[in-house]
């Protein structure tokens, strides 16, 4: 299936490729459970990731339920509180929305879309899931352990993250520890295909500039991920050193009750360098595959070639490099060397110019398109507007007078939720109505989708824009209860009601999501092979859904770039990738 | 963090010049036609196991940099004290150099179709990998015995930290073995078995590497 000879000069590599390079599954076990093949690892890693991010919705209702109406739910107390935002967040940002967007969308997507038959290393592909299961029953089994979870918040934060009083400082912090350092591993062997693939298993034809922009998001962020995710790994191999062994890497002399504990000499503030500098490329880990699904989703239903491809490609990568060195701007209040913050302040607000071009070039593609309103078109419009809200108030938060101030207050945790949780999350929902098809054959039913987008994207601003004002009122975020506070007052409270209902409706809408993708796959609509009439190559596939090795007895030869819609004199307002151009005059 | 920023801005660099040579410039949207007309940005033509490793290589190494930006960050506070240097780094580094040749000199004898001699040089690069793994254990029960235990003091704690996930790294190297070794069993041809060798080869170098590196630290502070 790998061809070495690709892209020598002067050498064409045969089309054909000799039956025996495909691994061929021959039994239930080695197809659909053991199975190498990458749509088949897609659908396992998206199925795992939508499992237990449901586990944090419900966790996030309990959380709502407790802020909205203090004092009701009595089997909700402070400890409890602190394991489910500690629970709720490390699921959403890392077993769901990184094991997503690479391990779903990226197993899936990277082979069509370049051409390939598979992932260069499927059998490594195939390890990769498994791992990364291993990863999410470890976290789950923390929830059964005497103690629970942990409640150290997801940032895990030494000292107290292992300080007994911590609820689940037991048995909880241990297996979240692990459980991290298991799926960085998994991530790891995921990881080191994405690259390869892109890399190495292009179809002829297929350069860089003709690939599609999900694919370079994809890539990208993969290659921030697998530098990244090393600093978490050390970060937690230190912690469990410190929780186990008794060394004093974060922990610093610390007395509690009187008591003089065995620790001395570490730094925190270690841990929270190690911990950033895999926190903020995160971010981007999750934003750079929204941002380029996002540019297809647009470019393909405004029927529109996506405005500057090239400044798109270029500010991926520019934002993927400047990734690297803003992480301290999450650490203004640490107690760090003030310069640093003027620095990280600073590459803080560089980062937002090729962001800002992106913003500009979707929004560019847009006008006078020809804009179908269909389900993933509103969902990328709606991540537009999402993505360009959060954005905004992270340049307030970027600054470091405003950041004090705002710290630690629903501000910042309206202004997360806004960028890396809502917006990737309603990229996450167009890529899956607008691919679904490809998957199953079938459409996703319409009325549902509506009922759905309408209720979670209005539902999300209902949540998520009063929280900004809660933040400047300077409510705190992870209290269990604000008590008698003379600083909030009563319209905060109910406010916060409000939001928790607004919480609960959202959460409902995505029941009707999820019914919709079960009963889709035998009852929706036949799709055919290329529903949304799109050039790239996953619509051109021979079979719907695409058979195993993709691509029948012929690899695809590609002539022409990604976003040939509408081209002036064609026949159809869309061009395949892999069509050739019309003879020329001589 | 100094340590790891440098590193990657080095991983950056090369990534910025192969971009550059990708004609990152040019105008796809002028741009139709055949294979062939646009040189030189086609997939590349390393092998992809070569390509893979490259990339494991560039992972672990971030690993290990992430390692000493915390090693310096940690010395930096006031209660370092410097571990004792047990003789025995020494003869530990000399094995690992030993067998590091040994594979070298394993692919040398792929290239060259000598089963023999290839058999013969991952036999023992693999037998003083694992003989550097049990050594290492013995430089650790010669610190305990000192009292110089995981909890002693951070650069005790390092120092076990270290050569632990170091000597991890190894052993999944020997596990690695295992490949090339069932090619040989079943006569495979012999570029797909030096292909093997080699990558084999050459994480062994840059474990070595790594190991040198860790080895200066230990020894200057």
């Amino acid at each position: 299936m790998v061809d070495t000879a690709f892209g020598a000069p002067g050498t064409i590599p045969p089309a054909e490729v000799a039956d025996v390079e495909l691994y061929h599954p021959h039994s239930f076990v080695t197809k659909y459970v053991f199975s190498q093949d990458a749509k088949v690892i897609a659908i396992q890693y998206s199925l795992t990731a939508v499992a237990i991010g449901l586990i944090a919705l419900v966790l996030s209702w309990l959380m709502r339920l407790q802020l909205g109406f203090p004092g009701t739910f009595s089997f909700i107390d402070p400890n409890q509180y602190l394991q489910l935002i500690t629970m709720h967040g490390m699921i959403m940002v890392i077993y769901l929305l990184t094991a997503l967007f690479l391990g779903g969308f990226g197993n899936y997507l990277i082979p069509l879309m370049v051409g390939a038959r598979d992932m260069v290393f499927p059998y490594v592909n195939m390890l990769s899931y498994w791992i990364y299961l291993l990863a999410v029953l470890v976290l789950v089994a923390s929830f059964f352990v005497p103690g629970g979870p942990t409640g150290a918040g997801w940032t895990l934060y030494p000292p107290q993250a292992i300080l007994p009083n911590t609820p689940g400082h037991e048995y909880g912090i241990i297996l979240m520890l692990v459980s991290l350092i298991i799926f960085i591993i998994g991530f790891t062997m995921g990881g080191l295909n994405y690259v390869v693939t892109v890399l190495q298993g292009r179809a002829r034809g297929m350069t860089l500039m003709r690939l599609p922009l999900t694919v370079w998001g994809i890539f990208t962020a993969t290659v921030l991920a697998l530098l990244a995710f090393p600093a978490l790994f050390v970060g937690c191999v230190m912690m469990l050193f410190d929780r186990l062994l008794g060394t004093s890497f974060f922990m610093p002399a610390i007395s509690q009750l009187g008591e003089q504990l065995k620790y001395g000499g570490g730094s925190p503030i270690l841990f929270q360098h190690l911990f950033w500098f895999f926190g903020h490329p995160e971010v981007y880990i999750v934003a750079l595959p929204a941002f380029g699904i996002v540019s297809d989703l647009i470019s393909t239903h405004a029927r529109k070639n996506i405005f500057g491809y090239r400044m798109m490609v270029w500010a991926i990568v520019g934002i993927g490099a400047l990734s690297f060195i803003v992480w301290a701007h999450h650490m203004y209040v640490s107690g760090m060397n003030p310069y640093f913050g003027f620095f990280f302040a600073t590459t803080t607000l560089i980062i937002a110019v090729p962001t800002a071009i992106k913003v500009y070039n979707w929004i560019l593609t847009l006008w006078r398109g020809d804009i179908h309103l269909t389900i993933p078109m509103l969902f990328a419009l709606a991540f537009i507007v999402t993505f360009l809200n959060g954005g905004l108030t992270g340049l307030f938060l970027g600054n470091v007078v405003v950041d004090v101030p705002l710290s630690d207050t629903l501000f910042v945790v309206a202004h997360f939720h806004m960028v890396m949780g809502v917006a990737p999350i309603l990229v996450v929902f167009g890529a899956i109505y607008h691919w679904y098809p490809k998957i199953t054959g079938r459409m996703l039913n319409e009325a549902m989708g509506q009922i759905h987008f309408w209720v979670t994207f209005i539902g999300a601003y209902a949540i998520f824009f009063p929280m900004h004002y809660l933040g400047l009122l300077g409510m705190p975020r992870r209290y269990h209860d604000m008590g008698q506070t003379s600083f909030v007052p009563d319209s905060a409270h109910t406010l916060n009601a409000f939001i928790s209902v607004a919480a609960l409706t959202v959460g409902a809408a995505q029941v009707v999501f999820l019914f919709n993708l079960f009963w889709s796959v035998r009852h929706g609509k036949e799709a055919g092979g290329n529903p949304w009439r799109a050039t790239t190559l996953e619509w051109q596939t021979p079979q719907t859904p695409p058979g195993h090795g993709n691509w029948g007895d012929e690899l695809p030869v590609v002539h022409r770039w990604a976003y040939d819609y509408s081209v002036p004199g064609a026949e159809r307002d869309f061009i395949p990738q892999n069509e050739p151009p019309a003879a020329r005059p001589a | 963090m100094g340590i790891v920023i440098l590193l990657i801005a080095g991983l950056a660099g090369i990534v910025f010049w192969w971009l550059s040579t990708q004609r990152l410039g040019s105008k796809p949207w002028l741009e139709q036609g055949a294979i062939g007309e646009f040189p030189g940005t086609g997939a590349t033509a390393l092998p992809a196991g070569k390509l893979g490793l490259g990339v494991l290589v560039a992972v672990i190494a971030a690993l290990f940099a992430l390692f000493l930006s915390a090693y310096v960050m940690r010395m930096q506070i006031g209660d370092w004290s410097p571990l004792p240097k047990p003789r025995l780094l020494w003869v530990n580094t000399g094995v690992l150099v030993l067998s590091s040749a040994a594979l070298h000199w394993a692919m040398r004898a792929a290239g060259r179709g000598e089963r023999d001699a290839l058999a013969g040089g991952l036999l023992v690069g693999a037998a003083s990998a694992l003989g550097f793994v049990l050594l290492q254990l013995l430089a650790w029960r010669e610190l305990v015995a000192l009292g110089y235990g995981v909890a002693s003091g951070p650069a005790g704690g390092f120092f076990y930290l270290l050569t632990a996930v170091h000597a991890i790294h190894l052993l999944g190297g020997v596990a690695a073995l295992a490949l090339p070794i069932a090619k040989m069993r079943r006569d495979a041809p012999a570029g797909e078995i030096g292909a093997s060798v080699e990558l084999c080869a050459l994480y062994w170098h840059f474990l070595l590497i790594v190991w040198i590196v860790l080895f200066a630290v230990l020894l200057l502070t």
